[in-house]
Formats: C-alpha cells, structure tokens, sequence
C-alpha cells in the first residue's frame, strides 16, 4: 500500500513498527498535494516547511519514547480554524491575509497530540455554502468526478481525504457541512453532541449550531481524532463540563439488540431512489448484524430548513459584524468617511452568499420582525428538539441518507439558492438539536458517485454512533474504495 | 400654570474588578494604548466571551443594597451596531432579563425631607473602547483598553421632579457604590456617569415627550443640563410647539444641550440573546455569599451615628456620606466628645480638604493625630483657637501633635498666678476703660479678655482668664 493510501490506524502502525518515519510520511503527502491539488483545490493553503519540521519533531518525541496514537501523523484543516503564524482566510477575501496571533483550542489540541498540520483547506466563505463553491479561492472538485462539487461547506477536507491528500482532516458543520461534504466524497465526518469540542478560534457561523468535528476515511480513525479534539474547554463558556470521551477504546461494541429508528420523513419525496436503495441495504445490513429496525418521526423536520434560515442567518449577521473593515480585515482603499469604509469594505470583502445572509440574518432580527421570525424559529426548533425526544425515547439511533442526492454539478445550483439550501434538508435538524451524528458511505450511485447515510444519536452518543458505523464498516467496504480505483477522470 | 419636571436617571457604574468582564485583561486606567488587549477584547475571528465572576458578585451587591429583586436566571444579549471603538460590531448586554431588578433608592433633600426613588433595574453590560480624534493628522486613532471594562447600568424609575432630586439620587448612589467597592467612581475617568430622560408635564397629566441627555459626568452638568431642558422645553411648550423625542448632548462650555439624533435617526440596536453565553443562573447560596460580605449601609450607618454618638441627623448624613469620612470619624470620636469630633471634621477637617482638592483617603492629618488634638482640647492642655492653629499646621507640614505643642511653646497656661499676673498688667495699663467698665459699660469685658489673650500669644486658658477677669473687675 503506498503511504498516502494510509489510513490513520495504518500511519500509526507503519509509525510504531518504525516502517515510515513522520518525515517520510509528510514529504510523500506534500507530494501528493503538490501533484493532486491543481485539480481539486482542495487546499487554501499549503504548510510544507512547518508540515515537515513538525514531523521531525514528532519523530524525536517517539525517539524518546512517546507513544501517543496521533504522534507523528499528518492532519489538515478547515480554514476556518484560527492557526498561529499561518494565515486563515475563512475562504473569503475579507481574511485573506489575515493571520491570527493565537491558535484555535482544536488545532493546539490536535498539535499537542502531535499531529503533523499539512496545511488549511478550502471551504465555502464563512462556511456558508453546501457545494464548495461559494470560495474565495475558487470552487473545489470532487474527486469522484471533477464535474461534480465535494459538497460543503467542508468541501475542501472531504476531497483531500477522498482523494488520498490527508489522511485526517478537521470540519465544521452548522447545518451538514461536516456530513453533506462527506457523503458526497465518500468518506467518514462525525458532527459531534454541541458542547464537546470547542468553539475557541473556530470563526463562528451561528454560534448555537457550529460544531467542529473530525473527517476521515473511517470511523475508527474519526474517533482517534475525538479523544483528543473533545474536551471541556474553559474559554468556551458553551463547552460541556464533561465533553472529554473514551471514543476510540468504545469501539468494540455489538449491535445485538440495537433499536434503530428509521424515519419516515426521510424517505418521502425529493429523496433520489439510487440513494435510497443504498441507504436501505445499509439498514439490512444492520438488522444482520442484531439490530431491531422500527419506524419513527420526526414530523417536524419538515420546517428545519426554514427554521434554520432565520436562526443561522440571524446570528450570522452579528458575528460577521466584527469584519468592519477597520482592524485585521481587507479595507476598502480612499474611503470618504465611516459609512463608505464599513459600506465598501464590507461590499468587496463578503461574497454574494454571505451577504444575502447577513441581510437576511439583519432583516429577522429588526424591529417589527423579530417576533415573527426569530422568534418563532426558536419556537419551531424547541419543537424539532421535541421530536428527537419523543423519538430517543423509542429507539437507541435514528438512520436515514445523508443527503437527498449525490453530489451534483459544479454550477447546479449555484444560482437557485433555495435549491441549494434543501440539499441539507436531512442534516439541519440535527444542529437545531444539538445532538451528534455521523456520515458515512454505504453505496455508490450508478454513475459512480459515493453515497452517504446518516445515523444520529442522542446528546452524548457520539462514542455509540463511532462504534455503530465502525462495526458496520468492519462488515462492509464501502468506505474502503477510492476514487483511483475507479479510473481517474 | 405651573410645569413639572419628570426626570429618571440612567447610570453607567464601572465596576472595579481587576479583570475585565469577559477576558483576563487588566482594567487598570490610563495604559499605553491597545496594551490591555486580547484577541477577545479585540474581537479577532473565533474568540469567545467568558463571564466574569467578580463582575456578577458585584451586581448582586448593588441589587442587595438596594433592596432589589435578584433574578436568578438572566440573559446576555447582543446590541448590533457599527462603531470603531465598539469591535465586535455588538455590545454584550443585558434586555430583556438584567441580573437585577425593581428596587428603591431613599435620597434626603436639603431641607431634611426623604424620598424613595424607584430603581427600575440594574443590568451587567461591557463598555467599549475610546475613539481618539486628536493627534492622528485627519485620521482617527482607536484605544480598546476599557473595551471589555465592566459597566452596571442602574436605570432609576422617572420619579425625580427637580434638578435638585436628581442631583441628590446621583450623589447617594454615588456613595453607595463606593461603599459597597464596587466602583471607584471617578468621575473624571468616566467610572461614573449618566444619562438623563428628562420631560415636562402639567402636574397630574401624562408624561410628556422627553429628552436624552448622554453622558453626564458631574452633578454639576446634570444639574446645569436640566435647568436648561427646563427652560428649552418650557419655551417650546408655551410656544405651541412639540418636543421631540431626541438624544442630547450637553456642551459643558456653553452650558447648553444640543440635538444629536432624533428618534426616528435611532439606530435599530436588533437585540437577541448571545449564543456564546448560557443564561446566568445564581443560586440562593452565592445570593447569601454576597449578602453576608456587604459593609453596613449608608443608612444603617447614618441611624448608628445618630444613636451610638448622639448626632443631629445632619451631622450623620455628612459623616456617613463616604466609607473613609464615617471610618475616619469612629476613630477620632472613639472615647472622645463625640459632637466635638464632629464638630472638627466637618469644620476644619472638611474645610481643609476642600481647600486643596484632597479626599479623606489622602488626608495628611491622620485620624489618630486628629483624635490626639481634640484630647488635648479636652484636657485642656491647648485651647480650640490654638487647636486650630496646630491642626493647619498638621495639614500643612504634617507632624505630630505634642512635639508641635512643645516646640511651638503652645501650652495652655493655666497657672492662676500667671494669669492673674497678666490681667493685673493689662488692668493697670488700661485705667480709663476700667473705669468705665465699672460704671456698667459692661460690653468692655470682651475687650480685657483679648487684651489678656493676646498678650498671652492665645495660650492663657479662655475659662480661666474670663472668671479670674470678672473677680478682679468686679472685686475691686
């Protein structure tokens, strides 16, 4: 197997049996970037310098002794964590040279841990997006099919994980942007239980629904990532008190007499039949291995869409409200007075998605419509949070796709943006809840194309959710396959 | 027909914790600019806010003291708008549910008469930083250290109906919350200041449309800043017109206000609670924490004075207008004439102070040396008049009060042999006035005891020159 075909627990072996040396590890992935990227454009920017300094060090700490599972291994992220020394753009122009004097808890974590940071990958701007394409830098390819998106706004971690760039990557999801992109590219996201890993330095979207998370081609490389990203964190102050898990050691855990939901609502129209038949034959698969399967709704998901659109939006615009043009942002050039600094430097700097959002986000919070809208979302997503409950009362997790479709054509529904904003219909409900959930691939569409199912937990049951697609991936292989496989092109 | 005026008060209270209210950075006034700054108080892209608790404890005390509901669960919200030394484009505040709630303020005016004034709420929010337009060459310079300082805004019910009342609640919650530490109150520092909704009515009608006037930060320019919303809105009314709901500013200089925004230029502030912050929920024990640190009240202290030293209630209100000043009296009247003590504190003591602008905090005349001065009036070692020359001594070139008593030769003289010496002098040079102090121009008598007095330098007892003057006068 050659080395960018690692995966995690494989790096940590050939590491452990002194087959590969960090270093050896991060120049053949830097390689690997520098040959694979132009076509993706998975990476807003690459750190090979630090990457491979970074290794060496990781090297020396195993030299004397340490031993710790992600020591040594190379790990790239979202650009929308804050990282020390190295810029972070968020995929907008308005940070594109912004560089951050602090690192996000995350990336210290993970960099404590040892991990090997390869470089900042590509995003929808301020992660606003579910197909990669509202970048600054450029749309991502999937590398599947280049015609096609990688979905978003993690677009640029799934494709450099599909395509064998990185063998660990970080992703944020606010509404499926951890899932949706995984599902597209054929790989493996976990958006964990809100509270579990911190927020600190993660440039917020909607701070009640963001959650970082790990993506990887396994579940049982996403929960080595969890062991170390997950933790209380005191300059959080909606960090959980007892976030920290034992998510890699709980893996080995039977499905025998497992109760899962399977949800009518997620089954109804829009949903691509191709898509249902794999996600289908993944529940089968379930049954096989003890599973109990029984129907359950959430009648309400059907307003998650519109719910989010006024919550997300809503907090949308006064968190980006500190990109003003007048500290570490772009600035417009010559402006005439305050207004025309705020006015222009906003307009050049914010893409045409973010600020649609803002205006919307600004709109449902103004006088005269906050009850309508604001306020009534908060009353909608009480009631979604309420199905979730009635529905964990019955079942231990609720499996459904991930996405209605597979990944669709760059430039599909770039100008619709309703269109777009339903490819997360299955995914949203779960950040208005709060509660985890994990994608991964159970399937491939005719032409190909990954598909991703989704099973979801209860709060705190991301440890339960990793060892349930785990198990199912010990017994199937479909998150084994790779693009290359398939012919390039 | 008489106008009224309707005034409620909302005040802006730093409060003194050494960190501010949501990162560890120093509050400490007048740094180096952007010095006491973090990528929180900056508001870089990802940090997040965390509440601090000190900043709370203190809320909770003013709610105590002011006899206020203390909510137990409050929300943080966000005020949107867009200023350069406001960098997160939001404020943290407290709407819809401040840590604080109804309560009261007692104020006394000058002709002794109380009054409650309702204290509508008090609320935990974060100041902003200083926008500096001096010194940039036609570019404006921007300081976030007090960006992130913690401010408690007390907003008072619209019961006050005069400049006087308004000075008055302004001065007595100024005291209060240095009483309960909770702010230095500066003044000059901005640590204290306050807005003013101010509007006329004909008594028993309606509110009328009021005024804002921002920022005030002395009880002169709130007194002076209503005085002239008085007369501006009393020329608008009887003119026919209409006041406009409107933010002011009050232009010290001219001693004027003048029209900042009106409400229609308002901004729409979009409130809705911050999601980077749970709900604040107090439990009953951190309430009774608090509650058993609190200092003994202004009032409670004012009533001990009055029965514990015997004083006019107005002589407790001064003495218990300021923690240092009531400290600074228990320690003087301790074991003295309490009404003396008195007396001397809020005479010379006060008078000095004012003289050169000094608080009781940086008195040069320690409490002990004051208390020695006064002990030795009592035991009539020095008289009250000489007392006052050594106490401006003190004040001036500090010392102690025996070595100024001895090196000044400054001893009352008590000897009656000396002193009827000196009346047999003074009586044999002034044979004419004798005279006719003894065919009953008795008015002359004060005239022998300054003659005597001063040929003593002041240091002859008073008691004993009158009595040994009147027998020798009216024995011969």
């Amino acid at each position: 197997m050659e080395i960018h075909e690692l995966s995690i627990q494989g790096i940590r072996q050939a590491l452990v049996s002194g087959q590969y040396s960090s270093h050896e590890i991060t120049g053949a992935l830097l390689q690997r970037i520098a040959e694979e990227n132009p076509r993706l454009n998975a990476f807003v920017t690459v750190t090979g310098e630090l990457a491979l300094a970074q290794a060496k060090v990781a090297d020396s700490r195993r030299a004397r002794g340490e031993q710790g599972p992600l020591l040594g291994v190379p790990v790239a992220h979202k650009d929308i964590f804050c990282t020390r020394g190295v810029r972070t753009t968020c995929a907008s122009r308005m940070l594109e040279n912004f560089v951050a004097p602090y690192d996000a808890t995350v990336i210290r974590r993970l960099q404590e841990s040892g991990m090997v940071m390869l470089g900042k990958l590509n995003m929808d701007e301020f992660a606003m997006g579910s197909s990669n394409e509202t970048s600054h830098f450029g749309p991502v390819r999937n590398p599947w099919n280049p015609a096609r998106v990688p979905g978003g706004s993690s677009g640029g971690s799934a494709s450099a994980l599909a395509a064998r760039l990185v063998p660990a990557a970080t992703g944020t999801d606010t509404g499926g942007s951890i899932r949706q992109p995984a599902a597209f590219c054929g790989v493996t996201g976990l958006k964990p239980t809100y509270g579990r890993v911190s927020r600190y330095g993660m440039i917020a979207f909607a701070s009640s629904l963001d959650q970082g998370g790990p993506m990887a081609r396994s579940a049982e490389d996403c929960a080595l990532l969890m062991d170390a990203m997950a933790a209380h964190d005191p300059l959080d102050s909606t960090s959980h008190a007892q976030a920290d898990g034992q998510f890699y050691a709980g893996l080995d855990r039977s499905l025998e007499g497992l109760r899962v939901g399977v949800p009518e609502e997620f089954f109804g129209e829009g949903l691509d039949p191709q898509v249902a038949e794999a996600v289908q034959s993944a529940i089968r698969q379930f049954e096989k291995m003890g599973a109990r399967i029984r129907k359950v709704h959430l009648p309400n998901n059907v307003h998650a869409v519109s719910t989010y659109y006024v919550l997300a939006p809503a907090e949308a615009s006064s968190n980006l409200a500190r990109f003003d043009g007048v500290r570490y942002t772009r600035r417009a050039s010559c402006p005439r007075d305050l207004t025309d600094l705020y006015t222009r430097s906003r307009y050049e700097g914010f893409g045409p998605e973010v600020r649609r959002r803002i205006l919307v986000g600004t709109y449902v919070l103004s006088a005269g419509y906050y009850d309508a809208y604001y306020l009534q979302a908060q009353k909608v997503r009480s009631l979604i949070r309420e199905d979730f409950r009635r529905a964990f009362a019955e079942v231990d997790v609720i499996v459904g796709p991930a996405t209605p479709t597979t990944a669709f054509a760059l430039g599909d529904k770039s100008n619709d943006p309703v269109a777009m904003y339903l490819a997360d219909i299955y995914t949203i409900a779960v950040n208005l809840a709060g509660i985890p959930a994990i994608s991964l691939p159970c399937g491939f569409d005719r032409s190909g194309m990954p598909v991703g199912m989704q099973i979801m937990g209860n709060y705190f049951a991301d440890e339960q959710l990793l060892a349930i697609a785990h198990q199912y991936q010990l017994q199937t292989g479909w998150h084994l396959r790779s693009p290359g496989q398939q012919g390039r092109g | 027909m008489e106008w009224e005026v309707v005034i409620g008060l909302e005040v802006h209270v730093q409060l003194n914790t050494a960190t501010k209210i949501f990162c560890g950075c120093s509050t400490t006034f007048g740094a180096e600019p952007n010095t006491q700054t973090c990528p929180v108080c900056l508001a870089m892209p990802g940090a997040l806010p965390v509440l601090n608790a000190a900043a709370v404890n203190k809320a909770i005390a003013l709610g105590l003291a002011l006899g206020s509901e203390i909510n137990r669960r409050s929300i943080f919200a966000r005020k949107n708008y867009f200023y350069p030394d406001l960098p997160k484009g939001y404020q943290i505040s407290q709407y819809e549910l401040p840590v604080v709630g109804a309560g009261h303020l007692d104020i006394v005016l000058p002709d002794g008469t109380e009054k409650r004034i309702g204290v509508t709420r008090a609320h935990l929010e974060e100041d902003a930083g200083k926008s500096l337009h001096e010194s940039f060459d036609s570019q404006s310079g921007i300081d976030l250290n007090r960006a992130g300082t913690p401010l408690l805004e007390i907003v008072s019910e619209p019961d006050m109906r005069s400049a006087t009342e308004a000075v008055a609640y302004l001065k007595k919650l100024h005291a209060l919350v240095r009483y309960l530490d909770i702010s230095d109150g500066n003044m000059q520092e901005g640590s204290f200041r306050c807005d003013a909704n101010i509007s006329l009515r004909r008594p028993g009608h309606p509110y009328g449309t009021r005024a804002e006037i921002k920022n005030l930060n002395s009880f002169r320019f709130l007194e002076k800043s209503i005085l002239f919303e008085i007369s501006r809105q009393k020329d608008i009314l009887e003119n026919g017109g209409q006041i406009i709901q409107e933010t002011r500013l009050f232009d010290s200089v001219r001693s004027e206000t003048r029209s900042m925004r009106s409400k229609e230029e308002a901004n729409d502030y979009r409130y809705f609670p911050d999601p980077d912050l749970l709900p604040l929920v107090l439990e009953q024990s951190r309430i009774e924490a608090v509650q058993a640190q609190l200092p003994e009240l202004p009032d409670a202290k004012k009533n001990r004075f009055m029965e514990q030293y015997g004083l006019p209630a107005y002589d407790a209100g001064v003495l218990t207008s300021g923690r240092p000043l009531a400290e600074y009296y228990e320690t003087v009247a301790e074991g003295m004439d309490s009404k003396l003590a008195a007396n001397w504190i809020m005479g010379e003591l006060l008078g000095a102070l004012n003289r050169t602008g000094l608080e009781v905090e940086n008195c040069p005349v320690p409490a002990m040396q004051m208390r020695l001065l006064l002990s030795r009036i009592e035991d009539q070692t020095i008289s009250g008049k000489i007392a006052k020359e050594i106490f401006e001594a003190l004040f001036l070139e500090s010392g102690e009060v025996d070595a100024i008593i001895e090196a000044r030769g400054l001893r009352q003289i008590t000897d009656t042999g000396a002193i009827v010496s000196l009346i047999e002098e003074i009586v044999s040079r002034h044979p004419q006035q004798v005279a006719d102090y003894r065919s009953g121009k008795e008015k002359l008598f004060g005239f022998f005891v300054g003659q005597v007095m001063k040929e003593s330098q002041g240091k002859a007892s008073p008691d004993q020159v009158n009595s040994l003057l009147k027998q020798k006068l009216q024995g011969e």
